[in-house]
């Protein structure tokens, strides 16, 4: 199963890398928060997933949300004057690591 | 059951995820130059707005000392001390000069630089532009301009970096070397076999001398501060 994950994420680059879409300069900073998010919400799904505790709908709206949450911090933040992008980058930060963190340990368990 | 549509969740996500990622990577690279380049943008404007300032008021010098020549022709009385104090500007480059002499340019060696050479030999440097003009006024040259900054007793041609300044400007190539005095000497002088510019043409620069009966030569216009100078007591005069 974590192949075929794999191979979808691969896909995804192939096709992301093919579409003709480039962002404007003003969202980089911003998009770049919203991936940081959607990477965390990824792998805490894959955590919840190992921990047989995932749930479909909490998957779903916390991968939307949180990109868009993030993302919206970093330009709330820029409005203010306040360099909050960087909160978002340490939480998402931190929760990332320990996510793989625990999906190693699993990993370990398992095999 | 539940454990199937959340492997399709997790894909469908991961899916989204790898396209985000791509775009982002696509655009940071892309735009990566570009956001360097802003800053660049931002001096330039800085820097333009700057030139402008100092040509707007190196115009103010030339009025301002228009209007002091105005306020001194008021006095005809004052005729002889006219008469010596246009010969100092002349002199001293405070005036526009008009006259016959020659014209010389200099440019960047056209050859590219070759593994092993000294780019330094194919550019033009100061102590060319320098050894031209001491050659000028060798032959008798009055009045002495690079790309219309105006030769002084204290003007510098001077390396500074990888620009050249002369009257503490920029000046960059062609380098045009303006000189009023007897053509033929000026030429002669300068052509001479062995002398400076055939010096630079064999290092493969560009050079090319031209004969002009109506030279202009534009005026110092940055500010003469004498800080640390004073006059002596003496009332002896140079023969001016």
């Amino acid at each position: 199963m974590w192949i075929l994950t794999l191979f979808c994420l691969i896909i995804g680059l192939f096709i992301g890398f093919q579409l003709p879409i480039l962002l404007p300069v003003a969202m980089v900073k911003y998009m770049s928060i919203g991936v940081l998010a959607a990477l965390d919400s990824v792998f805490g799904g894959i955590r919840a997933y190992m921990e047989d505790s995932f749930d479909n709908t909490i998957f779903i709206s916390g991968f939307i949300v949180n990109s868009l949450l993030a993302a919206g911090f970093a330009y709330l933040g820029d409005r203010l004057g306040l360099e909050l992008y960087l909160a978002a980058v340490v939480v998402f930060g931190v929760r990332l690591f320990q996510n793989l963190g625990i999906i190693r340990r699993y990993l370990l368990k398992k095999y | 059951m539940q454990n199937t549509s959340g492997k399709i969740t997790i894909m469908a996500v991961c899916l989204i995820v790898g396209i985000m990622l791509s775009i982002q990577f696509k655009t940071s690279e892309n735009y990566g130059t570009n956001l360097r380049g802003a800053r660049v943008d931002e001096l330039a404007v800085k820097n333009s707005t700057l030139t402008q300032e100092k040509e707007a008021l190196s115009k103010e010098v030339i009025s301002l000392r228009e209007k002091m020549t105005n306020i001194s022709s008021e006095s005809q009385l004052n005729a002889d001390l006219q008469e010596e104090l246009r010969k100092s500007n002349m002199a001293a480059g405070l005036i526009p000069v008009q006259g016959p002499g020659i014209i010389v340019t200099l440019n960047d060696s056209l050859r590219s630089v070759q593994p092993g050479d000294d780019p330094n030999a194919l550019l033009v440097l100061d102590i060319d532009i320098l050894k031209i003009v001491n050659e000028m006024r060798a032959s008798g040259a009055e009045a002495i301009c690079v790309n219309n900054e105006r030769i002084t007793a204290m003007s510098e041609i001077r390396l500074a970096g990888t620009t050249i300044l002369v009257n503490w400007n920029k000046i960059a190539p062609p380098f045009v070397i303006k000189a009023i005095g007897n053509p033929q000497l000026l030429e002669s002088g300068l052509s001479i076999r062995g002398g400076q510019l055939e010096d630079l043409k064999s290092f493969g620069l560009q050079t090319q001398l031209v004969r002009n009966d109506k030279i202009d030569i534009p005026a110092f216009t940055g500010a003469l501060k004498f800080q640390y100078t004073s006059p002596t007591q003496s009332n002896k005069k140079a023969g001016l």
